[in-house]
């Protein structure tokens, strides 16, 4: 009985060496990863599937062992689509959390706000927004990516498929918000090198209920199309207003138009709307062996059951850039400067949600306009031009 | 030109007309308490919704599914009164009004938690395609937005010139102590004006979805022009908030078309500003009349 107390002794050093070891191997260091997205606020139906999709992201890796037997972690905070709460929780995450990286902002103004401070700190930043001048120039923009496609692709492709059609006159309509001004800007800026006279150029505003004159001052203008460039309820109400005109043009839409729900709400006047979109919310039409559909599939699917909505283009830009900087720690570890590096100089023919990446030290986004896709609605639903 | 010309029209008189419900429904509240009532727009918003809700959502009857969304949006205005005006020990008029600014952000964060921030839709009253007059469309659900406005002034006009609580509450505006001393119940007048506000709200909202579509955040928007349009004609008066609201709504598109639509609503709000120059009291109210109004 006496040599109980000392085997009992025996026993528990081994017990719990056993479990350190268990708990060494499990949990090595995590990686955090900060991440700024606009939960709340105007921009909040940006920043709303970003979220969602990192915490999927976070716990689906995690679950699979994480990086390397590193767990991920990612510190949300939420920029209330304001530039100086960006700016504030961008500070707190390199200061307090010392992140290795930053995902988000989702504004092309919070993420233009960030530039400085992300380039000072050395620390990657993967934006989701969408504004060219994020990237640009690449010389200032070091530490600086983005995964969204540039809005002169969107408009490249559809001049590209207009020109193709014999179109040549085009009057433009555009929201007046910052997604419809930049949209505006390409579509002025690109307009000669496709051959494309603007001979109608006009606006309305995020709540407007009627664009009926508008589209009546075009077409008197003689425009052989339309271009409507927003985002939200408006490209609805304009869908509606060129049928009910029966206008006897075509309609474009921006890439802003690639969400089901704009059809719902169109019902049949949406017939006919063309619109150049990213491949995420027309996965099932691809064909099998395109290098997006698995996991353009596995991420619509997953988010689908998890959140029952779709996640749009906007959740697939933080899927983009949450998944370019795991694949960064995977290969070269918790290195700020070889994560980076990794990034510019690795991700070649990457396939994403936005399209197939080819990020080089000359554009650190990465994409053209072979990322959209002409998409016509037909029956209800899209359909691919070729 | 002439197709053009009356396209543009037909396009303001669409919007005016949403305009004017908005705006007739600050007159109510106006006419019976000289609160301004901020969260009108809010009330339209929630016409819209619900009404989507009931219609789609539950797939209820037409005529169901309106009875129901007034029935709830008058049951909104009631608590709203119950709730936030009632309890007030010293209701000073500019505190009341601050109120209203907080319901209408209480009221738009509890319709975005329960309908999203996605916007909704539901069929035009009566199908079918929209009338062409000389080359120019009008969509039927136009016709029915300026119908409803039409009638729901005179339906108004009715209950306050003619019916007893229609005057009573009147009285409470001019001098809720002189209405206490003849025996109305001020308190109770109150609290059915700001059901008969919302009632009035939530049809223009049932009305103009078909048309611009739903969203949360439609209200403040919706507010502002409404309360451009009850000043423009003068507050209080009904068919001031009528003219007024189609005069807004003509000019916003008649500026669009002939000027440029990026100075749509600047245009407007200056054509505002000079008619509150030259006439304060709005056009169809009088100097002296307006002299014994608060505000």
């Amino acid at each position: 009985m006496k040599k109980a107390p000392k085997r009992f002794l025996v026993v528990l050093v081994a017990a719990l060496s056993v479990f350190l070891l268990f708990v060494n191997a499990y949990a090595k260091e995590p990686y955090k990863i900060g991440a700024l997205f606009a939960v709340t606020g105007p921009a909040s139906f940006l920043g709303e599937p970003e979220k969602n999709t990192a915490i999927m992201l976070k716990d689906q890796i995690n679950k699979a062992g994480g990086i390397n037997g590193h767990p991920l972690e990612i510190i949300i905070e939420d920029t209330k689509s304001d530039e100086t709460q960006a700016v504030l929780s961008a500070k707190k995450l390199l200061e307090n959390d010392k992140v290795l990286a930053i995902i988000g902002p989702s504004t092309t103004g919070e993420s233009m706000a960030l530039v400085p401070i992300l380039n000072t700190a050395a620390t990657p930043l993967l934006s989701c927004a969408a504004g060219a001048p994020i990237t640009q120039p690449v010389k200032d923009r070091t530490w600086i990516f983005k995964t969204p496609q540039y809005d002169i692709s969107a408009v490249e492709a559809i001049y590209g498929y207009m020109k193709k059609q014999g179109i040549s006159k085009v009057g433009i309509i555009t929201i007046s918000t910052g997604f419809g001004d930049a949209g505006k800007k390409a579509l002025l800026e690109i307009a000669p090198k496709y051959g494309m006279t603007i001979v109608a150029e006009e606006k309305y505003g995020p709540k407007d209920s009627d664009m009926t004159t508008q589209l009546t001052k075009i077409k008197a203008a003689g425009a052989q199309a339309v271009i409507n460039w927003s985002v939200g309820p408006g490209q609805v109400v304009v869908t509606k207003n060129w049928e009910a005109l029966k206008m006897g043009i075509p309609l474009y839409q921006s890439h802003g138009w690639g969400s089901r729900k704009n059809i719902e709400l169109a019902g049949k006047a949406a017939e006919g709307v063309i619109a150049p979109l990213g491949r995420l919310v027309i996965w099932d039409k691809l064909p099998d062996n395109h290098p997006q559909k698995a996991l353009l599939k596995k991420y619509t699917q997953d988010y689908v059951a998890l959140y029952k909505s779709d996640p749009g283009t906007f959740g697939g830009h933080a899927y983009d850039s949450i998944m370019m900087l795991v694949e960064a720690l995977k290969k070269v570890g918790p290195d700020k400067k070889k994560i980076r590096d990794y990034v510019e100089t690795n991700i070649k023919k990457w396939p994403g949600t936005g399209g197939i990446f080819n990020i080089s030290p000359d554009d650190h986004c990465g994409l053209d306009k072979s990322a959209f896709e002409m998409v016509v609605v037909k029956n209800g639903d899209w359909e691919i031009l070729k | 030109m002439l197709t053009v010309f009356l396209q543009f029209l037909f396009s303001g008189l669409t919007v005016g007309a949403v305009y004017a419900l908005v705006g007739i429904g600050f007159n109510i509240t106006y006419n019976a308490t000289s609160i301004i009532n901020l969260a009108q727009g809010e009330f339209v918003v929630i016409g819209g919704l619900m009404m989507w809700f009931f219609s789609e959502s539950l797939q209820l009857p037409f005529f169901v599914s309106v009875a129901f969304t007034i029935f709830s949006a008058g049951i909104v205005g009631l608590l709203m009164e119950r709730l936030t005006i009632k309890p007030l020990k010293n209701p000073d008029l500019l505190l009341m009004i601050m109120i209203t600014v907080a319901v209408s952000i209480v009221l738009r964060g509890i319709l975005m938690f329960s309908f999203g921030k996605d916007p909704y839709v539901y069929p035009a009253f009566t199908e079918g395609e929209p009338l062409s007059i000389y080359g120019a469309i009008i969509q039927q659900q136009t016709l029915w937005v300026i119908g409803i406005t039409g009638f729901c002034i005179i339906l108004l006009f009715f209950f306050f010139k003619k019916t007893m609580v229609g005057k009573a509450m009147l009285a409470c505006a001019v001098n809720p102590t002189a209405a206490k001393l003849v025996g109305i119940n001020v308190s109770r007048m109150v609290m059915l004006s700001f059901v008969l506000s919302a009632v009035v709200g939530a049809i223009g909202g049932m009305a103009i979805t078909p048309i611009s579509l739903m969203e949360y955040d439609k209200g403040p928007m919706l507010a502002v022009k409404g309360f451009c349009a009850a000043i423009m004609g003068g507050l209080g008066t009904n068919r001031g908030a009528v003219l007024g609201g189609f005069i807004i709504g003509i000019l916003e598109s008649m500026t669009a078309g002939y000027i440029h639509s990026g100075l749509k609503d600047a245009v407007a709000l200056i054509i505002l500003l000079l008619i509150l120059f030259f006439k304060p009291a709005g056009i169809f109210v009088s100097k002296a009349m307006h002299q014994l109004r608060k505000y």
